[in-house]
Protein backbone atom coordinates (compact mmCIF):
# COMPACT_ATOMS: atom_id res chain seq x y z
CA UNK A 1 0.00 0.00 0.00
CA UNK A 2 1.39 3.47 -0.82
CA UNK A 3 1.60 5.74 2.09
CA UNK A 4 -0.42 9.11 0.88
CA UNK A 5 1.37 12.76 1.08
CA UNK A 6 4.63 12.01 2.23
CA UNK A 7 5.86 14.66 -0.47
CA UNK A 8 2.63 16.74 -1.64
CA UNK A 9 0.47 18.24 0.93
CA UNK A 10 -2.94 17.27 1.55
CA UNK A 11 -5.48 19.84 0.48
CA UNK A 12 -7.67 20.00 3.78
CA UNK A 13 -4.51 20.36 6.20
CA UNK A 14 -1.86 22.23 3.79
CA UNK A 15 0.89 19.75 4.80
CA UNK A 16 2.53 16.45 3.77
CA UNK A 17 1.23 13.54 6.51
CA UNK A 18 4.23 13.51 8.10
CA UNK A 19 4.76 16.91 9.39
CA UNK A 20 1.34 16.73 10.82
CA UNK A 21 1.91 13.35 12.70
CA UNK A 22 5.39 14.48 14.59
CA UNK A 23 3.73 17.36 15.40
CA UNK A 24 1.23 15.66 17.16
CA UNK A 25 4.04 13.08 18.54
CA UNK A 26 5.80 16.50 20.28
CA UNK A 27 3.01 17.64 22.07
CA UNK A 28 3.12 14.47 24.02
CA UNK A 29 6.03 14.56 24.24
CA UNK A 30 5.88 18.16 25.73
CA UNK A 31 3.31 16.38 28.17
CA UNK A 32 5.22 13.91 29.28
CA UNK A 33 8.28 16.37 30.05
CA UNK A 34 6.32 18.49 31.08
CA UNK A 35 5.08 15.95 33.58
CA UNK A 36 8.54 15.07 34.90
CA UNK A 37 9.58 19.00 35.17
CA UNK A 38 6.40 19.89 36.54
CA UNK A 39 7.07 17.00 39.45
CA UNK A 40 11.27 18.71 39.64
CA UNK A 41 9.50 22.54 40.11
CA UNK A 42 6.96 20.44 43.13
CA UNK A 43 10.29 18.53 44.81
CA UNK A 44 12.09 21.59 44.82
CA UNK A 45 10.18 23.92 46.19
CA UNK A 46 9.05 21.61 49.01
CA UNK A 47 12.95 20.51 49.70
CA UNK A 48 13.89 21.48 53.19
CA UNK A 49 16.36 23.61 54.03
CA UNK A 50 19.33 22.57 52.77
CA UNK A 51 18.02 19.19 51.19
CA UNK A 52 18.48 20.44 47.73
CA UNK A 53 22.09 19.75 46.79
CA UNK A 54 24.19 22.35 44.73
CA UNK A 55 27.04 21.78 43.10
CA UNK A 56 27.19 18.32 43.23
CA UNK A 57 27.21 18.00 38.85
CA UNK A 58 30.35 18.69 36.90
CA UNK A 59 29.82 21.58 34.58
CA UNK A 60 32.33 22.18 32.08
CA UNK A 61 30.82 18.12 31.21
CA UNK A 62 27.45 19.29 31.39
CA UNK A 63 28.18 22.43 29.13
CA UNK A 64 30.21 20.80 26.66
CA UNK A 65 27.43 17.94 26.18
CA UNK A 66 25.02 21.01 25.52
CA UNK A 67 27.33 22.95 23.39
CA UNK A 68 27.81 19.02 21.62
CA UNK A 69 23.73 18.97 21.29
CA UNK A 70 23.45 22.48 20.26
CA UNK A 71 26.18 21.94 17.34
CA UNK A 72 23.95 18.38 16.14
CA UNK A 73 21.05 20.37 15.73
CA UNK A 74 22.90 22.55 13.59
CA UNK A 75 24.11 19.61 11.20
CA UNK A 76 20.92 18.35 11.03
CA UNK A 77 19.74 21.26 9.77
CA UNK A 78 22.18 21.90 7.43
CA UNK A 79 21.86 17.93 6.52
CA UNK A 80 18.53 18.77 5.53
CA UNK A 81 19.15 22.32 3.48
CA UNK A 82 21.88 19.77 1.53
CA UNK A 83 18.63 18.15 0.58
CA UNK A 84 16.57 20.62 -0.36
CA UNK A 85 19.99 21.59 -2.85
CA UNK A 86 20.05 18.35 -3.59
CA UNK A 87 23.55 17.66 -2.79
CA UNK A 88 23.67 14.52 -1.54
CA UNK A 89 27.66 14.23 -0.26
CA UNK A 90 26.84 16.97 1.65
CA UNK A 91 23.73 15.57 3.23
CA UNK A 92 25.88 12.13 4.60
CA UNK A 93 28.57 14.39 5.58
CA UNK A 94 26.27 16.83 7.60
CA UNK A 95 24.40 13.23 8.80
CA UNK A 96 27.22 11.46 9.85
CA UNK A 97 28.36 14.56 12.32
CA UNK A 98 25.06 14.48 13.35
CA UNK A 99 25.35 11.02 14.82
CA UNK A 100 29.13 11.72 16.03
CA UNK A 101 27.76 14.41 18.07
CA UNK A 102 24.53 12.17 19.11
CA UNK A 103 26.91 9.19 20.15
CA UNK A 104 29.85 11.45 22.23
CA UNK A 105 26.66 12.75 24.04
CA UNK A 106 25.30 9.53 25.00
CA UNK A 107 29.17 8.29 25.54
CA UNK A 108 29.98 11.19 28.43
CA UNK A 109 26.39 10.49 30.28
CA UNK A 110 26.85 7.37 30.11
CA UNK A 111 30.54 6.42 30.60
CA UNK A 112 31.76 9.31 32.80
CA UNK A 113 28.58 11.30 34.29
CA UNK A 114 26.69 8.15 35.79
CA UNK A 115 29.39 6.04 36.92
CA UNK A 116 30.79 8.66 38.61
CA UNK A 117 28.57 9.37 40.53
CA UNK A 118 27.56 5.91 41.11
CA UNK A 119 31.18 6.01 42.46
CA UNK A 120 30.35 9.02 44.88
CA UNK A 121 29.11 8.63 48.56
CA UNK A 122 26.71 11.16 50.78
CA UNK A 123 25.94 10.38 54.44
CA UNK A 124 23.05 12.97 55.90
CA UNK A 125 24.11 13.16 59.58
CA UNK A 126 21.27 13.00 62.38
CA UNK A 127 20.20 16.75 63.47
CA UNK A 128 20.81 15.60 66.74
CA UNK A 129 24.44 14.52 66.08
CA UNK A 130 25.09 17.33 63.35
CA UNK A 131 27.34 19.41 66.38
CA UNK A 132 29.73 16.12 66.45
CA UNK A 133 30.66 16.87 62.72
CA UNK A 134 30.65 20.85 62.87
CA UNK A 135 34.31 20.46 61.79
CA UNK A 136 33.39 19.05 58.19
CA UNK A 137 30.13 20.93 57.98
CA UNK A 138 30.85 24.52 59.43
CA UNK A 139 27.75 25.23 60.15
CA UNK A 140 28.24 27.78 62.31
CA UNK A 141 29.62 29.79 59.47
CA UNK A 142 27.43 28.81 57.31
CA UNK A 143 24.37 30.44 59.61
CA UNK A 144 26.54 33.32 59.84
CA UNK A 145 26.70 34.02 56.21
CA UNK A 146 23.17 33.37 55.55
CA UNK A 147 23.67 29.94 53.86
CA UNK A 148 21.51 27.04 54.06
CA UNK A 149 22.73 24.41 56.47
CA UNK A 150 24.64 21.66 55.51
CA UNK A 151 23.19 18.12 56.36
CA UNK A 152 25.14 15.56 54.47
CA UNK A 153 28.72 14.81 54.06
CA UNK A 154 30.11 13.50 51.08
CA UNK A 155 33.11 12.00 48.93
CA UNK A 156 34.77 8.99 48.16
CA UNK A 157 33.44 6.01 50.29
CA UNK A 158 37.11 3.77 51.51
CA UNK A 159 35.43 0.87 53.28
CA UNK A 160 32.38 0.10 50.60
CA UNK A 161 31.79 -2.68 52.54
CA UNK A 162 30.54 -0.49 55.40
CA UNK A 163 27.37 -0.08 53.35
CA UNK A 164 25.88 -3.40 53.82
CA UNK A 165 27.55 -5.06 56.64
CA UNK A 166 26.39 -4.16 59.69
CA UNK A 167 29.34 -5.02 61.63
CA UNK A 168 31.54 -2.06 60.48
CA UNK A 169 30.18 1.02 62.91
CA UNK A 170 31.98 3.71 61.09
CA UNK A 171 31.91 5.00 57.33
CA UNK A 172 35.44 6.32 55.97
CA UNK A 173 35.16 9.01 53.56
CA UNK A 174 37.93 10.54 51.69
CA UNK A 175 36.42 13.96 51.99
CA UNK A 176 35.03 16.70 49.10
CA UNK A 177 36.78 19.72 49.12
CA UNK A 178 33.45 21.29 50.69
CA UNK A 179 33.33 19.27 53.85
CA UNK A 180 37.40 18.92 54.00
CA UNK A 181 37.61 22.37 54.17
CA UNK A 182 33.63 23.95 55.30
CA UNK A 183 34.68 27.14 56.71
CA UNK A 184 36.49 28.29 53.82
CA UNK A 185 34.98 30.94 52.08
CA UNK A 186 36.24 29.58 48.69
CA UNK A 187 33.42 26.61 49.45
CA UNK A 188 30.31 28.78 50.14
CA UNK A 189 29.26 28.47 46.93
CA UNK A 190 29.94 25.72 43.83
CA UNK A 191 32.79 26.05 41.83
CA UNK A 192 33.30 26.01 37.77
CA UNK A 193 35.48 23.48 38.07
CA UNK A 194 35.09 19.64 39.41
CA UNK A 195 37.09 19.73 42.70
CA UNK A 196 37.71 15.53 43.23
CA UNK A 197 37.34 14.27 46.93
CA UNK A 198 40.32 15.33 49.36
CA UNK A 199 42.96 13.11 51.09
CA UNK A 200 40.96 13.93 54.53
CA UNK A 201 39.33 10.90 55.79
CA UNK A 202 36.79 11.86 58.25
CA UNK A 203 35.32 8.46 59.99
CA UNK A 204 31.63 9.08 60.32
CA UNK A 205 29.63 6.99 63.08
CA UNK A 206 26.62 5.16 61.38
CA UNK A 207 24.96 5.85 64.59
CA UNK A 208 25.13 9.37 63.73
CA UNK A 209 23.72 8.83 60.28
CA UNK A 210 20.29 9.56 59.25
CA UNK A 211 20.92 7.90 55.82
CA UNK A 212 23.98 7.60 54.04
CA UNK A 213 24.01 5.79 50.40
CA UNK A 214 25.91 6.25 46.84
CA UNK A 215 25.08 8.70 44.57
CA UNK A 216 21.84 6.64 43.02
CA UNK A 217 18.53 7.57 42.33
CA UNK A 218 16.88 6.73 46.36
CA UNK A 219 20.19 9.70 47.33
CA UNK A 220 17.59 12.36 47.31
CA UNK A 221 14.72 13.95 45.20
CA UNK A 222 17.24 15.59 43.46
CA UNK A 223 18.96 12.35 42.42
CA UNK A 224 15.60 11.03 41.74
CA UNK A 225 14.58 13.72 39.35
CA UNK A 226 18.00 13.89 37.54
CA UNK A 227 18.51 10.32 36.77
CA UNK A 228 14.69 10.13 35.77
CA UNK A 229 15.39 12.98 33.69
CA UNK A 230 18.26 12.61 32.04
CA UNK A 231 17.79 8.88 31.69
CA UNK A 232 14.62 9.73 29.60
CA UNK A 233 16.16 12.25 28.00
CA UNK A 234 19.25 10.08 26.85
CA UNK A 235 16.49 7.13 25.88
CA UNK A 236 14.92 9.74 23.55
CA UNK A 237 18.96 10.81 21.78
CA UNK A 238 19.54 7.18 21.63
CA UNK A 239 16.15 6.90 19.57
CA UNK A 240 17.07 10.00 17.42
CA UNK A 241 20.57 8.67 16.60
CA UNK A 242 19.28 5.54 15.33
CA UNK A 243 16.77 6.63 12.91
CA UNK A 244 19.82 9.33 11.66
CA UNK A 245 21.81 6.21 11.25
CA UNK A 246 18.79 4.24 9.39
CA UNK A 247 18.99 8.01 6.97
CA UNK A 248 22.29 8.12 6.51
CA UNK A 249 22.95 4.13 5.45
CA UNK A 250 23.08 3.43 1.63
CA UNK A 251 19.49 2.41 1.89
CA UNK A 252 18.16 6.19 2.32
CA UNK A 253 21.00 6.94 -0.84
CA UNK A 254 17.85 4.64 -3.17
CA UNK A 255 14.95 6.83 -1.47
CA UNK A 256 16.97 9.91 -2.21
CA UNK A 257 17.22 8.50 -6.26
CA UNK A 258 13.91 7.63 -6.46
CA UNK A 259 12.50 10.46 -4.57
CA UNK A 260 14.81 13.12 -3.28
CA UNK A 261 11.97 15.04 -1.88
CA UNK A 262 10.85 12.42 0.09
CA UNK A 263 13.84 11.46 1.94
CA UNK A 264 14.23 15.08 2.51
CA UNK A 265 10.60 15.34 4.22
CA UNK A 266 11.90 12.22 6.36
CA UNK A 267 15.38 14.24 7.52
CA UNK A 268 12.99 17.15 8.35
CA UNK A 269 10.99 15.26 10.51
CA UNK A 270 13.82 13.81 12.24
CA UNK A 271 15.22 16.50 12.63
CA UNK A 272 12.30 18.27 14.18
CA UNK A 273 12.37 15.24 16.96
CA UNK A 274 15.97 16.38 17.49
CA UNK A 275 15.58 19.79 17.47
CA UNK A 276 13.04 19.03 20.57
CA UNK A 277 15.67 16.68 22.52
CA UNK A 278 18.05 19.85 22.79
CA UNK A 279 15.17 22.32 23.48
CA UNK A 280 14.51 19.80 26.58
CA UNK A 281 18.33 19.44 27.40
CA UNK A 282 18.39 23.83 27.25
CA UNK A 283 16.10 23.37 29.91
CA UNK A 284 17.74 20.46 32.08
CA UNK A 285 21.32 21.64 31.84
CA UNK A 286 20.50 24.93 33.85
CA UNK A 287 17.97 23.30 36.18
CA UNK A 288 20.36 20.24 36.97
CA UNK A 289 23.64 21.46 36.55
CA UNK A 290 23.73 25.27 37.92
CA UNK A 291 20.85 26.26 39.91
CA UNK B 1 13.52 34.60 8.82
CA UNK B 2 11.20 32.40 6.12
CA UNK B 3 11.11 29.34 5.46
CA UNK B 4 13.09 27.90 2.07
CA UNK B 5 10.06 27.26 -0.15
CA UNK B 6 9.27 24.25 -1.22
CA UNK B 7 11.29 22.90 -4.29
CA UNK B 8 10.44 23.79 -8.23
CA UNK B 9 9.42 20.63 -9.96
CA UNK B 10 11.22 23.30 -12.83
CA UNK B 11 14.12 23.13 -13.73
CA UNK B 12 15.00 26.73 -14.84
CA UNK B 13 13.79 27.58 -11.22
CA UNK B 14 15.94 25.01 -9.41
CA UNK B 15 19.63 27.46 -9.56
CA UNK B 16 17.57 30.50 -7.80
CA UNK B 17 15.88 27.85 -5.24
CA UNK B 18 19.15 26.46 -4.39
CA UNK B 19 20.59 29.88 -3.99
CA UNK B 20 17.65 30.84 -1.65
CA UNK B 21 18.30 27.71 0.75
CA UNK B 22 22.06 28.63 0.68
CA UNK B 23 20.72 32.00 2.06
CA UNK B 24 19.28 30.28 4.86
CA UNK B 25 22.18 27.78 5.59
CA UNK B 26 24.25 31.29 7.07
CA UNK B 27 21.27 32.08 8.99
CA UNK B 28 20.96 28.60 10.56
CA UNK B 29 24.74 29.11 11.32
CA UNK B 30 24.42 32.43 12.68
CA UNK B 31 21.57 30.79 14.74
CA UNK B 32 23.88 27.79 16.20
CA UNK B 33 26.51 30.55 17.07
CA UNK B 34 24.01 32.17 19.09
CA UNK B 35 23.06 29.83 21.14
CA UNK B 36 26.52 28.82 22.28
CA UNK B 37 26.85 32.03 23.06
CA UNK B 38 23.82 31.81 25.48
CA UNK B 39 24.85 28.74 26.80
CA UNK B 40 28.19 30.54 27.97
CA UNK B 41 26.08 33.30 29.60
CA UNK B 42 24.03 30.63 31.30
CA UNK B 43 26.85 29.61 32.72
CA UNK B 44 28.31 32.89 33.74
CA UNK B 45 25.43 34.31 35.27
CA UNK B 46 24.73 31.20 37.41
CA UNK B 47 27.74 32.20 38.98
CA UNK B 48 26.88 35.86 39.90
CA UNK B 49 24.64 36.35 42.89
CA UNK B 50 21.54 38.37 42.18
CA UNK B 51 20.61 38.50 46.41
CA UNK B 52 18.59 35.46 45.75
CA UNK B 53 18.57 31.95 44.28
CA UNK B 54 15.01 32.67 43.12
CA UNK B 55 16.67 35.50 41.06
CA UNK B 56 18.90 33.28 39.67
CA UNK B 57 16.73 30.50 38.31
CA UNK B 58 14.42 33.50 37.27
CA UNK B 59 17.53 34.85 35.25
CA UNK B 60 18.77 31.04 34.12
CA UNK B 61 15.07 30.50 33.01
CA UNK B 62 14.96 33.67 30.81
CA UNK B 63 17.70 32.84 29.07
CA UNK B 64 16.66 28.94 28.30
CA UNK B 65 13.83 30.38 27.21
CA UNK B 66 15.13 32.92 24.60
CA UNK B 67 17.16 29.73 23.43
CA UNK B 68 14.42 27.40 23.13
CA UNK B 69 12.91 30.45 21.28
CA UNK B 70 15.47 30.48 18.90
CA UNK B 71 15.82 26.54 18.43
CA UNK B 72 11.60 26.16 17.96
CA UNK B 73 10.98 29.64 15.42
CA UNK B 74 14.64 29.06 13.25
CA UNK B 75 15.43 25.05 13.31
CA UNK B 76 11.86 24.08 13.85
CA UNK B 77 10.58 26.86 11.34
CA UNK B 78 8.12 27.69 13.45
CA UNK B 79 8.42 31.22 12.58
CA UNK B 80 7.02 30.47 9.23
CA UNK B 81 4.57 27.19 9.56
CA UNK B 82 1.06 26.40 8.48
CA UNK B 83 -1.95 27.22 10.61
CA UNK B 84 -2.79 23.94 11.47
CA UNK B 85 0.66 23.44 13.48
CA UNK B 86 -0.20 26.80 15.58
CA UNK B 87 -3.67 25.12 16.79
CA UNK B 88 -1.51 21.85 17.72
CA UNK B 89 0.61 24.15 19.88
CA UNK B 90 -2.41 26.41 21.51
CA UNK B 91 -4.11 23.11 22.75
CA UNK B 92 -0.30 21.55 23.97
CA UNK B 93 0.34 25.28 25.03
CA UNK B 94 -3.00 24.87 26.87
CA UNK B 95 -2.44 21.47 28.73
CA UNK B 96 0.75 22.48 30.13
CA UNK B 97 -0.36 25.85 31.92
CA UNK B 98 -2.80 23.79 33.60
CA UNK B 99 -0.24 20.96 34.16
CA UNK B 100 2.24 23.48 36.02
CA UNK B 101 -0.65 25.25 37.02
CA UNK B 102 -2.23 22.18 39.54
CA UNK B 103 1.23 21.71 40.72
CA UNK B 104 1.18 24.98 42.14
CA UNK B 105 -2.52 24.69 43.53
CA UNK B 106 -0.82 21.57 44.96
CA UNK B 107 2.08 23.30 46.50
CA UNK B 108 0.13 25.55 48.38
CA UNK B 109 -2.30 22.98 49.63
CA UNK B 110 1.20 21.91 51.76
CA UNK B 111 2.11 25.18 53.59
CA UNK B 112 5.26 23.49 54.89
CA UNK B 113 8.62 25.41 53.78
CA UNK B 114 7.06 28.44 52.60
Amino acid sequence: MEIPYTVSTRPDTGLWNAKVGIWLFLASEVMLFGGLFSAYIFLRLDAPPGMWPHGLLNVPVGTMNTAILIMSSVTVVLAWAALKMRRYRAYWWYMLATILCGVIFLTVKLVYEWPQKFDHFGAYIKPEALGNYEQYLGNEHAAAKGLPPRLEITGHLHNRAALNDPNIKDYEVALDPVNADPINPAMDRPHFFYMPPTDKIAKIEKEDVQYATMFLPKHSAYFASYFTITGLHGMHVLGGVLVFIYMWLPVSKKLYQRNPEHLANRVEVAGLFWHFVDLIWIFVFPLFYLL
Amino acid sequence: MNNPPDVSQDPKEYEEYAHNVQKHVRGYLMVGALLLAFTAITVALSYVDFGARKANVAVAMFVATLKAGLVAAIFMHLAAEKRLIYRILIFTGFFVFGLFWLIFLAWYDYPVFH
